[in-house]
């Protein structure tokens, strides 16, 4: 006969034990499972998605009744179990029910903890935990209306979040003097709160709440300082209590929580308990991750193999607000003996912290890039030693983040026991196992299978990529990258796809087949599909002047009064008597100064533009071209005086950097590409913030790859070292056209390279040497066409009656028609 | 098109080929300078010359749908009424155009007048 087993709290802990169970001993016991609450089990997380609107409820069911109908299990819902006769081994429902147990699991979860305030009783005063919560919330949700949410934690952040996003005027009031002050330092706080007001949410810091008023429905939320902010709705989140009570009043032993050994057993044997309810080794528990972990134990000794034991691992948080990217984890507030490394770029709203002890990573705290935040966690996790990768370490690695597409590569060379899902604890090894040895398609089947992506969602697009890899050419994910822009549905890598598959030549033929929504683009999509033309069929595509950013179409800098500047090449930086004195006679002549430009070339502002034909004509006289200052395009290669002059130098930079140029100019590129060439380590060329740049070294040159220093500041990652100039000319090319070829429009070698990694980088440019050679031929191929000075075929275009056309010129009256 | 002006008002700007379509060109005039605007659909447009952000010239700017882009810091105009488009504001004058016998024909009594942008724009905080 089967054995009886009982499960009291039908939520997110105690169903994951009958899973795991199932899977492990399916004929073993027959169930049943008691819940307070009215429903099947549901996705808790969620709710946050569910009050902002993000999802419905029906989008939270875990197991609705069929699931256990299906697996013979007895569920009694809205049935709360009020009493435990554990001599009779017997439990009691509040209508009476009693049931016999040969084995009883405890997973009662917790309670939100209120404070005996003054009018918390009050119509409106309410907590933040279940469906029925949720439901009351919306109720009195109504845009225009007021509601103050006590406590800045992870869960009242989230309700502020989804009662704005319906539309209420919405204030956190929080204790503390920061946010989420047990997930985030002061600095991240502080990023927080302002990401959180400029998104409408009004946050009082230090502020401690006395009381509600009201008669019979809530009015005000009063402070302690005598202030009282006006309420229609008062959410309190300030904290859970694990939910022993059924235990404690059955003789079970509690502190804090139900107390457990690492079996999950209480210290009645026949008694297991797991979730939020618990307490093992002194601690209690608020987020999933563990809880799934523990019912793996759980289940494992119900099951009677009796060997798993329940361990303590770092905590991750995440905050689930659309837009916010807060990841943190372990102990971010260092301590006796712990270094830390910290990053800040407040212009892009980035922070992260990284802590360190005895060379092991134990804390992580990012704010506004997450991108490496599993690699972070698996360091944190395996307690690997960090000394090598110190250096690195704050920038990531070229592994996994949470952006669509980006992974793909790093997909495939991520290790087997990575830890894909966090809440669930699923591996890159246990989801490609399930796809491949279930022949599973979507992801909801791996979902369903491994339970990866189920929980709070954020690693779906991670599952994704992993998908995509296993099956290979069978999966197409959906859409996570935003489209181009609002033209269409297309992103920018189903755009550039489209014009090589189908190989489309023209806007219009590209707009046509992929179904622009406008007749004619916009200047947001018009410049890139354009780019995305040219770059892909060099020599056929026609470029399109029309869908030129203003600078590209005319080939100056419009500047802020409308008159433009001139910046001509100076090939690696040098220049000559000649070249000088044509520059100064043209400034001369149209009276306007020169100014020496950030990269090492000679600036003519102030012309005016149907002065620009003749200037161009001037300088191209003395075989001045174009340095393209105005161009999404390869500009100036900035180079130092290297060996030939330098006491120092080990190699002639200068030689090497008018080669490039040489090779180099014309072409256009997603983004500006800066090169530099030093010639020896000092790098007096700032060689190692271009997008690349090569620095010699007495063996050869060292090349270094997705520097910039523009908007951000960004060091090259080291590509590879080579011993001579064509190797150093080859690799360049290489690595220029793979950038040309893959990059998205308007992004930087240096985000393309963070987007993709640069092991995908190597592996294109370095590891394969034919593939290299392959690439730096079209990038010789391409620049056929693209050598072409554009000054030159526009120079001496003067008035409109030699070109009535021209775009130089302007339109004039004419007198004597009509 | 607008008939209530005089013929004495109006001032031949060339033929329509001299504008690409889309395309735009400047028009200098004893009363400051007109964007004389062709769209892709054909269609001709003048309107002052001055962005109502920090004077930019829009003839310069890119034509896209009835609409034209200020090359200084972006902000767009609708072509018909003169009107940016939001989250931006302000307004340029617009001037009444035909087309006669491929000929360009502008008004040079504007139909609507300017507007200054409020400066609380995505464009102003570009500047
Ligand atoms: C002329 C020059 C400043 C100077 O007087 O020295 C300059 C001028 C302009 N820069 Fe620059 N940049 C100049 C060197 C730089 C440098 C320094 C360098 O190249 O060593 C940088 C940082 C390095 C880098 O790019 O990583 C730089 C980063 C930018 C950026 C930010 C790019 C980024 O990815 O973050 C922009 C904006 C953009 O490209 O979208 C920009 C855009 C501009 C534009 C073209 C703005 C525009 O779109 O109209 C400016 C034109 C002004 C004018 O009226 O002529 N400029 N600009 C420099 C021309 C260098 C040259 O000879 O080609
Ligand atoms: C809005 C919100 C957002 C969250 N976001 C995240 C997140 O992003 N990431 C994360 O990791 N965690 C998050 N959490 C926390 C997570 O939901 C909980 O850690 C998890 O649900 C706890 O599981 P549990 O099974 O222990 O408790 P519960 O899921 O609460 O289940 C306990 C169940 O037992 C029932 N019960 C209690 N007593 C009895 C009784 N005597 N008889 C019968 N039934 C009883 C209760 O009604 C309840 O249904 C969030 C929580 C909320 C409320
Ligand atoms: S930094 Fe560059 S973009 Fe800014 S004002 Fe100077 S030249 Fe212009
Ligand atoms: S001047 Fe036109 S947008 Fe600023």
């Amino acid at each position: 006969m089967k054995e009886k087993l009982i499960l009291v709290g039908n939520g997110m802990a105690g169903v994951r034990v009958v899973e795991e169970l199932l899977a492990l001993a399916p004929d073993k016991y027959e169930i049943a499972v008691f819940g307070e609450e009215p429903h099947g089990n549901y996705n808790r997380i969620l709710l946050s998605h569910v009050l902002s609107g993000e999802k419905r409820f029906a989008d939270t069911v875990l197991n609705d009744r069929a699931w256990y109908t299906a697996r013979g299990i007895r569920l009694e819902t809205g049935c709360k179990v009020v009493a435990i006769n554990r001599a009779r081994r017997q439990v009691i429902a509040a209508d009476g029910t009693i049931a016999g147990y040969d084995k009883l699991l405890l997973a009662t979860g917790a309670r939100p903890t209120m404070m005996p305030l003054p009018g918390g009783h009050l119509f409106g005063v309410m907590s933040f935990r279940n469906v029925a919560e949720v439901e009351a919330m919306l109720d009195l949700a109504r845009p225009g209306r007021r509601a103050v949410v006590v406590g800045g934690g992870l869960l009242g952040l989230e309700a502020a979040w989804g009662l704005k996003q319906r539309g209420m005027n919405v204030t956190v009031v929080h204790l503390m003097d920061r946010l989420m002050e047990r997930q985030l330092d002061a600095p991240a706080a502080a990023l927080l709160r302002r990401s959180l007001e400029a998104r409408g949410i009004a946050v009082e810091l230090g502020a401690e709440t006395q009381g509600f008023t009201g008669t019979q429905q809530v009015e005000a939320v009063r402070l302690r300082d005598g202030r009282t902010l006006p309420a229609d709705l008062a959410v309190v989140a300030i904290g859970i209590r694990p939910n022993v009570e059924l235990a404690q009043q059955s003789g079970i032993h509690c502190q804090r929580g139900i107390v457990v050994n690492h079996a999950m057993q209480t210290y009645d044997p026949r008694v297991y308990a797991v979730g939020e309810c618990v307490e093992h080794a002194g601690n209690t528990y608020g987020l999933v991750a563990p809880l799934f972990r523990q019912a793996k134990v759980a289940a494992n000794h119900l099951a009677g193999l009796g060997h798993a034991r329940y361990e303590d691992q770092p905590l991750a948080t995440k905050l689930k607000i659309t837009g916010i990217d807060l990841y943190s984890a372990g102990n971010f507030t260092g301590g006796e003996g712990c270094e830390e490394l910290v990053m800040e770029d407040p212009c892009r709203g980035v922070y992260k912290k990284l802590v360190i002890r005895d060379d092991r990573l134990v804390g992580a705290l990012l704010y506004g890039d997450t991108t490496n935040e599993t690699w972070y966690y698996d360091l944190m996790r395996d307690g690997s030693d960090v000394s090598e990768l110190r250096p690195s370490l704050l920038h990531g690695h070229g592994h996994l983040g949470d952006a669509g597409h980006s992974g793909a590569v790093a997909v495939a060379g991520m290790p087997d026991d990575t830890e894909v899902c966090g809440c669930n604890g699923v591996t890159k090894g246990m989801i490609v196992k399930a796809i491949t040895d279930k022949g599973l398609f979507t992801l909801e089947e791996v979902r369903a299978h491994t339970k990866a992506s189920a929980s709070c969602g954020s690693c779906t697009g991670k599952v994704e990529q992993i998908l995509a890899f296993t099956l290979g050419g069978d999966y197409s994910p959906a859409p996570q990258e935003k489209p181009l822009c609002t033209c269409t549905e297309h992103t920018h890598a189903e755009v550039r796809a489209a014009i090589r598959e189908q190989h489309l030549t023209t806007i219009p033929e590209t707009m046509r087949f992929l179904d622009w929504k406008t007749p004619d683009g916009c200047p947001k999509c018009r410049p890139a599909l354009n780019y995305y033309l040219i770059s892909t069929w060099p020599g056929e595509a026609e470029d399109d002047p029309q869908s030129r950013t203003h600078n590209e179409r005319v080939h100056a800098n419009i500047q802020n009064d409308g008159t433009y500047s001139v910046v001509p090449r100076t090939w690696g930086g040098l220049t000559n008597a000649k070249e000088l004195r044509v520059v100064a006679d043209l400034a001369e002549k149209y009276n306007v100064p020169v100014k020496v430009t950030g990269g090492q070339r000679l600036a003519i502002p102030f012309i005016k533009k149907e002065d620009l034909p003749k200037v161009w004509a001037t300088l191209n006289e003395h075989d001045m071209l174009s340095g393209f200052a105005y161009g999404k395009a390869v500009r100036s290669v900035k180079s130092c005086v290297g060996k030939g002059l330098c006491r120092f130098g080990t190699q002639d930079s200068l030689g090497l950097g008018i080669r490039i140029e040489k090779e180099f100019w014309g072409a256009w590129t997603p983004h500006k590409f800066k090169l530099g060439v030093s010639g020896c380590p000092r790098n007096c060329a700032e060689a190692t913030i271009k997008d690349f740049g090569i620095v010699g070294v007495d063996s050869g040159w060292e090349l270094h790859v997705g520097g910039t220093c523009g908007v951000r500041v960004r060091a090259t990652d080291l590509l590879c070292k080579v011993a001579t100039d064509d190797e150093a000319i080859e690799h360049a090319a290489a690595f220029l056209q793979l950038y040309r070829e893959e990059g998205w429009y308007l992004e930087r070698s240096s985000a393309w390279i963070e987007r993709v990694g640069l092991p995908y980088v190597k592996k294109r440019v370095l590891d394969d040497a034919a593939a290299r050679q392959t690439l730096a031929e079209r990038f010789r191929y391409a620049q056929r066409f693209a050598q072409v000075d554009p000054w030159q075929a526009r120079a001496g275009l003067g008035s409109s009656a030699d070109r009535p056309d021209h775009e130089y010129a302007s339109l004039e009256v004419v007198e004597a028609a009509a | 098109m607008n008939t209530q002006h005089e013929s004495a008002q109006w001032v031949d700007a060339g033929p329509v080929d001299a504008i690409p379509s889309p395309g735009a060109r400047r028009l200098p005039t004893a009363h400051g300078d007109i964007a004389v605007v062709r769209t892709g659909s054909g269609a001709v447009y003048a309107i002052g010359d001055r962005c109502p952000h920090k004077g930019g010239p829009l003839s310069q700017g890119m034509v896209f749908g009835e609409r034209v882009q200020c090359p200084l810091h972006g902000l767009v105009v609708d072509l018909a009424s003169g009107r940016a488009v939001a989250p931006d504001s302000g307004a340029v004058a617009v001037h009444p155009v035909r087309v006669d016998n491929g000929r360009i024909l502008v008004g040079l009594t504007p139909q609507s007048a300017a507007a200054p942008c409020d400066g609380g724009c995505a464009c102003a905080q570009a500047a």
